[in-house]
């Protein structure tokens, strides 16, 4: 089993959300997070005193999957959150030692 | 006679309990009085007053004057609950939030008290000897104010609920210097302490009855006694607290500018109470001072965001907010005495130089008077009480100087007024400062400053999101 992890733009969440669906993937966690790589920060300014905004709002997306789908799932993932724009985000692939589905007690691939 | 009245009220409702036998014109029995009905009627009673003892003339209460200084009161006090403390609020990091709340809500408590135990006593008494410069402790705990006291042809006790709304919104205003840092013992000891020696004082040298008003320094609703005293004071307490940790290059902006514009608009609306209620009337006076007032805030508002649209690209809302606060606080002096035209003047000046001077106390002399209290309310009380003398001049569509009164004459009386208060208010609040330092310290530990005010002094989260 693997863990994808996609740090994507906020807007593009239902997108990456219902190309997952279709591919079959029947779970996932969601969290607002901030974070930054090429894309900069900005700066706001109030009352003439300047901040410096580093961070920019992001989506992670875990989903765990069978190791058959990993590669659909990264391309699924890629294309539904694609913009060609600078901060389109990124995704990585861990390794999963276990898994349990806690109201059955299926585990490892059951459980996904 | 007596006895007629009492049956013409009591066909209307108006039941007196028995043990009263006659009503006594001049004497201390107060009828008990149960209103069923007709109630327009409580005017005609109301009419025909039991004169205070300590007065010797027969004062005649004005229902209009009263039902509009009764609403203008509850106008000022929504200023600072919730508006001012809202419109701080926003400004502040999150985890200051409550603090900044507590601070306002609490000195509102206080000085309701201290002004009705003394304070009122000192602004609005009678010193005798020493009137010029205080009004005594005659009136201490409202000793002498009957129920039928007058003040002019309101109520004495409204008037002092009026004049108690302006006690309560000053120390108010000071909490912007020092938010985020500040220890709440502190806040409450320097309050109290500022309202006896600063405020109550500088009320009665220029509405009171002091020297200041006998010199002719005019302000019509506080651009010195409320705005360049707390405007000084707030510098004050900044110097002597210390900047917020990582002031000016790393601090953090404003969580919520939304509750901030919030409180702005309570601030503007009630500003008619605050403008137009000095005018302590229900009349044309308080009409124009009402125009006067929400003139200067537009402009002002206007001609903030226009500024930071040309400096910076972008016009703001707390910009824009902030000018209307300037505007407001700069045509508060002048508001009863100049017109439609000098409000658009004064309310333009308020946003250059408020702005001009919000920028020079942050970057040049980089004092942290965090939420810019001497930028806007100090410097625009000051501004305001100059340019009262120049709108006030009936060719600039103002209401007219004194008798033999030039413009120039009239600027040095509001310079000298101007001059007077920043120096007492600033020598006085230097050593308030100094006494509540050594007794309980001024600023929180730095550990509780970076964790904020909420959770460290008071025990509370302002918000708790996720469901903790």
């Amino acid at each position: 089993m693997k863990l994808v992890i996609a740090i994507v733009k906020p807007f593009k969440l239902d997108d990456v959300r219902e190309a997952l669906t279709t591919l079959g993937v029947e779970g996932m966690t969601v969290s607002e997070v901030k974070g930054y790589g090429r894309q900069k920060g900005h700066t706001e300014i109030y009352r003439g005193a300047e901040y410096a905004v580093s961070f920019v709002p992001k989506v992670k997306i875990e989903v765990v999957v069978d190791d058959a789908i990993v590669g659909r799932t990264i391309e699924t993932i890629h294309d539904a959150a694609k913009t060609g724009q600078i901060g389109d985000g990124k995704i990585f692939v861990l390794d999963v030692g276990q898994a349990m589905r806690i109201r059955t007690g299926e585990v490892d691939s059951q459980a996904l | 006679m007596a006895n007629a009245l009492k049956d013409a009220l009591g066909d209307v409702g108006v039941a007196f309990r028995t043990d009263v036998s006659e009503l006594k014109l001049l004497g201390e029995t107060m009828p008990v009085l149960k209103f069923s009905h007709a109630f327009h009627l409580l005017f005609v009673f109301l009419f025909i007053l039991v004169p205070s003892p300590a007065l010797a003339e027969e004062a005649v209460l004005n229902g209009a004057n009263t039902a509009w200084i009764l609403t203008a009161t509850a106008l000022v006090l929504f200023m600072t609950l919730p508006g001012l403390c809202l419109f701080y609020a926003g400004l502040v990091r999150a985890e200051n939030v409550l603090s900044v709340l507590m601070q306002g809500f609490s000195i509102a408590c206080l000085m309701s008290i201290l002004w009705v135990v003394c304070a009122y006593s000192i602004a609005f008494g009678d010193g005798g000897a020493a009137n010029q410069w205080y009004g005594g402790f005659g009136k201490t705990l409202l000793s002498g104010m009957g129920l039928n006291a007058m003040s002019g042809d309101i109520p004495e006790s409204l008037f002092m609920m009026f004049q108690m709304t302006f006690a309560i919104i000053t120390p108010v205003l000071i909490i912007g210097a020092f938010v985020e840092r500040i220890k709440f013992s502190a806040v409450l000891l320097f309050s109290g302490l500022w309202l006896l020696l600063v405020y109550a004082p500088v009320t009665h040298w220029i509405w009171g009855g002091g020297w200041l008003a006998d010199l002719g320094v005019m302000d019509f609703a506080g651009g010195l006694v409320v705005h360049a005293t707390a405007g000084i004071t707030a510098l004050v307490l900044a110097v002597m607290l210390g900047p917020r940790k990582g002031f000016p290059d790393d601090v953090r902006p404003p969580h919520n500018p939304g509750i901030t514009m919030a409180g702005a608009a309570m601030l503007w609306v009630g500003w008619f109470g605050f403008n137009a209620g000095s005018a302590l009337a229900a009349d044309a006076n308080a009409a124009m001072a009402m125009t006067a007032t929400h003139i200067a805030a537009a402009t002002a508002s206007l001609t903030w965001m226009a500024i930071e649209w040309i400096k910076y690209g972008k016009p703001s809302l707390v910009g824009m907010v902030t000018g209307m606060v300037a505007g407001l606080a700069t045509i508060t002096p002048a508001s009863g005495f100049v017109g439609p035209i000098g409000a658009l003047a004064i309310g333009f000046s308020a946003g250059v130089v408020c702005s001009w001077a919000l920028s020079f106390i942050k970057q040049v002399v980089k004092i942290d008077d965090s939420l810019d209290v001497f930028a806007v309310h100090g410097a625009g009380g000051m501004l305001g009480i100059m340019l009262t003398a120049v709108f006030a001049v009936p060719k600039l569509g103002g209401l007219g100087l004194a008798e033999g009164v030039t413009m120039l004459d009239q600027l040095w009386v509001q310079f000298a007024g101007v001059i007077a208060v920043v120096g007492w208010t600033l020598i006085l609040s230097i050593v308030i400062a100094l006494f509540v330092k050594a007794i309980v310290g001024l600023r929180v530990p730095d550990q509780d400053e970076a964790d904020g005010l909420d959770v460290t002094t008071h025990g509370e989260r302002g918000y708790s999101l996720g469901g903790r």
